[in-house]
């Protein structure tokens, strides 16, 4: 199958905390309007992984990456980036929601913008409404967007930082095990979200739950121990994997 | 085992914590009825001699000649409003830098040693400061001034505003840092309009106690604004402040002068205590909004 230019293509990533090695010599393409899941039993370096891509890595103590991740062409960890630029193209979404304390609903939105120095209230207005269309969050918050980010529910908040992720246009948006802090129904309008969402962006998503990277995902990467054990088509990796291990994970014979 | 046998069993332990339980909680009320007490006795001592020289000249005279009836501390009052309006910018921005230095940037030796001093300054008696101050400043200006003072009394505020600062801004959840980072926003920003903003009604908190504590301080202001009887003419004259004038009032042998004092007092009270309850009703405002 002839494949379109990758958007993110990952050579050779490895991650370190001090002397642990958390990830080694992965390799990954990313495809424009797909959604790549990564699975994999806790510890296995997905997380560190993912936080690699937008260099939100580095900022641990004690934490680096090396290898090269490409973004559209160019090396996100070539000589001279500025991480800070990288981040907004590169947006992403936490395990925990996690709203700014303190700031409203449409403050929070408003913030990657706001700080940025765009100041005039029309264009952040639109950018606020439109954001939480897209996150799907607009009708239930529309009348209170001076109400503190905080006091919405939890799958509110975690679809008000979608929104707030969204508001910066990023090409390629990471979510970090973004439903597993959630209730059900929660889960499912998150999961409906992802789907409508690869129109416009693509998005790469750690997740604990298989079922959910079978149903919402085009591409699967399935890590062990730090490393990339199987990476494919989600329907061949569910259906018929390479590697036994990624078969005995997915049949709930370990991890 | 009978149900007579099976109900003691389960019940004589319990009977005999619940008389334990009641003791103790004797005990505690007995704890904070002593802690209450002597607040509570200083409280009324100062509103029953203080409240009858409170009177309209007290806030709008200045201090009268021996001999002579009325007159009041509004040059006193003013003067503590400057003095701690000056020193709230000295230990406001000084020690929210340092507060903020060790939460968001302080890691190993420099941080360890900034934090160590911060806690060792705060501790140093504040007459001790009195005299460096007047040592650096009142000696080479060959003056007291309120600018002394202010100084002072800033250095006061300093370890007291960078140690809360600190702890607020710690207690800032690093997930919130890091959903500034990724949104592209540089570390500056996310810090000052985030990290800060988040936290920000317990700062004033923390800031609100320095400030009442500051406010109230004799010691450090006796060998640097000294006091006046008169409207403050200059930042680099004398100044007069409730702390001192009653420190000077008090020490009088003159019965009017006492009165003066005792109102000057109950005047401190009531602002300290302002702020106190201002500083407490904006920390509960903040647990709430964190629900």
């Amino acid at each position: 199958m002839p494949s379109p230019q990758a958007i993110l293509s990952i050579e050779k990533l490895n991650a370190y905390f001090g002397p642990f090695h958390a990830v080694k010599d992965v390799s990954i393409e990313v495809y424009p309007h797909t959604v790549t899941a990564l699975i994999g039993p806790s510890g296995c370096g997905k997380s560190t992984f993912i936080r690699c891509l937008n260099r939100l890595h580095e900022e641990v103590v004690g934490a680096r990456a090396q290898g090269s991740v490409k973004l559209a062409g160019s090396d996100i960890y070539g000589h001279g980036v500025d991480p800070v630029v990288i981040r907004r193209k590169i947006g992403m979404v936490f395990q925990k929601p996690n709203p700014f304390p303190a700031l409203s609903v449409f403050d929070n939105v408003a913030a990657g913008l706001r700080l940025a120095g765009i100041k005039r209230r029309a264009l952040l207005k639109e950018v606020v409404e439109k954001s939480l269309r897209h996150a799907a969050l607009w009708d239930e918050v529309k009348d209170k967007l001076d109400a503190p980010g905080t006091s919405l529910s939890g799958g509110q908040q975690q679809r008000l930082c979608i929104a707030r992720a969204l508001a910066v246009e990023p090409p390629v948006l990471l979510m970090d095990e973004p439903t597993s802090a959630l209730d059900p129904i929660s889960t499912a309008k998150i999961e409906e979200l992802v789907m409508e969402l690869k129109k416009e962006v693509t998005i790469v998503m750690v997740t604990h739950n298989m079922q959910q990277a079978a149903r919402i995902s085009d591409k699967t990467a399935f890590f062990l121990l730090g490393e990339l054990v199987e990476f494919g088509d989600t329907s061949t990796v569910f259906t018929v994997p390479k590697e036994e291990r990624t078969e005995r994970y997915i049949t709930g014979k370990f991890g | 085992m009978k149900s007579g046998t099976l109900h003691r069993y389960l019940s004589q332990g319990y009977r005999r914590r619940k008389i334990f339980d009641f003791f103790m909680r004797c005990l505690l009320g007995l704890a904070v009825a002593v802690a209450v007490l002597p607040l509570g006795s200083v409280l009324s001592y100062v509103i029953k001699k203080g409240g009858p020289a409170l009177s309209y000249n007290f806030f709008t005279q200045l201090p009268k000649p021996v001999g002579e009836l009325g007159g009041g501390m509004a040059n006193a009052l003013v003067g503590t409003l400057i003095l701690v309006a000056m020193a709230s910018t000295i230990g406001i921005l000084w020690g929210g830098m340092i507060g903020i230095y060790l939460s968001e940037f302080g890691k190993g030796k420099l941080a360890h040693l900034i934090r160590f001093s911060a806690d060792l300054l705060g501790s140093v008696p504040s007459i001790v400061i009195g005299l460096f101050v007047y040592t650096i400043i009142v000696m080479p200006m060959k003056r007291f001034s309120a600018l002394a003072g202010a100084v002072a009394l800033g250095i006061l505020m300093i370890p007291t505003v960078a140690r809360s600062t600190e702890e607020l801004l710690r207690l800032v959840p690093q997930h919130i840092r890091e959903a500034g980072l990724a949104l592209g926003l540089p570390r500056w920003k996310v810090i000052l309009f985030l990290v800060i903003r988040g936290a920000m009604s317990g700062i004033i908190t923390g800031i609100l106690l320095a400030v009442a504590r500051v406010a109230g301080e004799t010691a450090p202001l006796l060998f640097t604004a000294l006091g006046n009887q008169y409207w403050q003419s200059g930042l680099d004259q004398p100044i007069a402040s409730l702390p001192v004038q009653i420190y000077t009032y008090a020490i009088s042998p003159f019965d009017e002068w006492h009165n003066l004092a005792w109102a000057g007092a109950l005047l401190l009270v009531a602002v300290v205590f302002t702020m106190n309850l201002l500083s407490r009703f904006l920390l509960r405002g903040q647990s709430l909004a964190r629900e």
